[in-house]
């Protein structure tokens, strides 16, 4: 799944580094993702795995890491 | 809060804006002046530090009573309202996220013993507007730091005591990895690049400048500016502008109660035709008080709670209160203006609205409503369905 996630970053994340390089716990706002920016990764990651982020997920914590991602894609169910 | 139980700094506040600021307030505007004699006053009542804790010095006043004291203010003069807002919402980032010794000594020796005056410079020439991304950085030599920035406003910037100005947290961090850090006199010098020769918040002395400033790194605010921004320095700017307007509003519909209550004097049995005008004007009032006391209550419910700050469904609530509060104080104005006539737009009159309403079109322009906007609707795109 992590990778799948890097894939969406690297496609929509609009940043400066290399994703790949990427720790999975590593802060991606301060790795350059803009809050516009994750606009476009939010809505790429809900296509990716066919999920809705509902409202109360809609904050910084929840896209601020690989890894924090992968744990709110897994609690709505998303399929690897 | 009524009239009835107001506080001290309200009270205290309510005399100032009408004993000092309001016979000042032709002057700052005609010579696009800082009201100093206002401030003079404020400092005198210690009222530059009312949001500072009790523990710190200062009077632990609420976010409310703040806001109430900026209406009354730009009641009189919005420019004073406007200044008080900027420097407030300075101190409340100061006070939530300056967390270091060397930072809760500045509040308690320079914001409540000096009663220091605090500026922004959060823009950037080259940026677009965008208070988000950042070019210059902070450039750190052991235990010091030095930066430079080229801003396109610093409001009342010549008299400030410190500046608070964002930046790249290095020289190789991205434009959006930003931190906060206070700029005090005297190691921050500021030369005019532009001036401020403006259509309304003449008062407030928006000169663009050339900013240079060193330091200890301990000035340096410890959270990320996205953290400071979501939590403190967005909501409270939303708020206080929007108390600014309210108070404008407040005396706009004030003017136009008066004008209608004469003309009802001439012909005491029938309605004057402005009266109907009036009751629209008070209804649309009526939005503008509502719309800044639930936000005011919505981010006090929320204010301890880190992460439903940094929430798109707040951010788009305190977004809203921006560019509906912008738009209904112009129009307001300009209806009391209707109501008015001649009387409104004579500069001699009790009724006149001039200054008003230049001062009113600056709600949406000074910060662009189309900016925030476009904010939203990013936001719009994954959030509110």
């Amino acid at each position: 799944m992590e990778e799948r996630i890097r894939g969406v970053l690297a496609q929509h994340g609009r940043m400066p580094v290399d994703v790949a390089g990427i720790s999975d716990r590593a802060d991606l706002y301060q790795a350059g993702l803009t809050s516009h920016a994750s606009v476009n990764v939010m809505l790429a990651l809900e296509d990716e795995f066919e999920i809705e982020f509902p409202q109360e997920m809609l904050k910084k914590k929840t896209f601020e890491s690989v890894s924090a991602i992968r744990q709110a894609l897994s609690e709505l169910g998303a399929t690897v | 809060m009524s009239h009835g139980e107001e506080s001290p700094a309200v009270a205290a506040t309510a005399r100032i804006a009408s004993e000092i600021a309001a016979p000042a307030a032709a002057s700052v505007d005609r010579d696009a002046r800082f009201p100093k004699e206002a401030f003079d006053a404020l400092r005198e009542e210690k009222l530059l530090s009312a949001l500072v804790p009790e523990r710190f010095g200062g009077m632990g006043a609420s976010l409310a009573e703040v806001a109430r004291m900026v209406s009354l203010l730009s009641r009189q003069c919005a420019s004073t309202g406007m200044i008080y807002a900027m420097h407030q919402i300075q101190v409340a980032c100061l006070v939530r996220h300056g967390t270091t010794p060397v930072l809760e000594d500045y509040l308690r020796c320079e914001v409540v013993a000096r009663q220091a005056l605090l500026a922004s410079a959060t823009t950037e020439i080259g940026r677009g507007g965008d208070v988000r991304s950042s070019t210059c950085a902070v450039d750190v030599e052991g235990d010091h730091f030095r930066l430079v920035k080229q801003a396109p406003v610093i409001s009342y910037g010549e008299v400030a005591d410190a500046v608070l100005v964002t930046a790249r947290r290095t020289p190789e961090s991205p434009p959006n990895d930003q931190v906060l850090v206070l700029c005090r006199t005297p190691s921050v010098t500021l030369e005019p690049r532009s001036g401020w020769d403006t259509l309304g918040f003449r008062g407030t002395c928006s000169l663009g400048f050339l900013l240079e400033a060193a330091g200890s790194v301990d000035e340096i605010l410890p959270q990320p500016y996205g953290d400071i921004s979501a939590q403190t320095m967005l909501p409270t700017s939303h708020l206080l502008w929007a108390s600014v307007w309210l108070g404008m509003a407040d005396e706009a519909l004030s003017r136009a109660n008066a004008f209608v209550r004469s003309e009802a004097r001439k012909t005491p049995d029938t309605l004057p035709p402005s009266a109907v005008q009036l009751a629209e004007l008070a209804a649309l009032h009526h939005q503008l008080a509502a719309s800044v006391e639930l936000g005011i209550s919505r981010y006090c419910s929320i204010a301890d709670d880190e992460e439903e700050l940094t929430t798109m469904l707040f951010a788009l609530e305190m977004n809203a209160l921006k560019v509906s509060g912008s738009t209904l104080v112009a129009e307001l104005v300009t209806r009391a203006l209707q109501i008015c006539g001649i009387s409104g737009y004579r500069e001699d009159s009790p009724y006149s609205l001039g200054r008003l309403l230049r001062d009113a079109y600056g709600a949406a322009l000074m910060v662009s409503n189309h900016r925030i906007n476009t904010n939203s609707a990013h936001m719009l795109l994954v959030a509110g369905r």
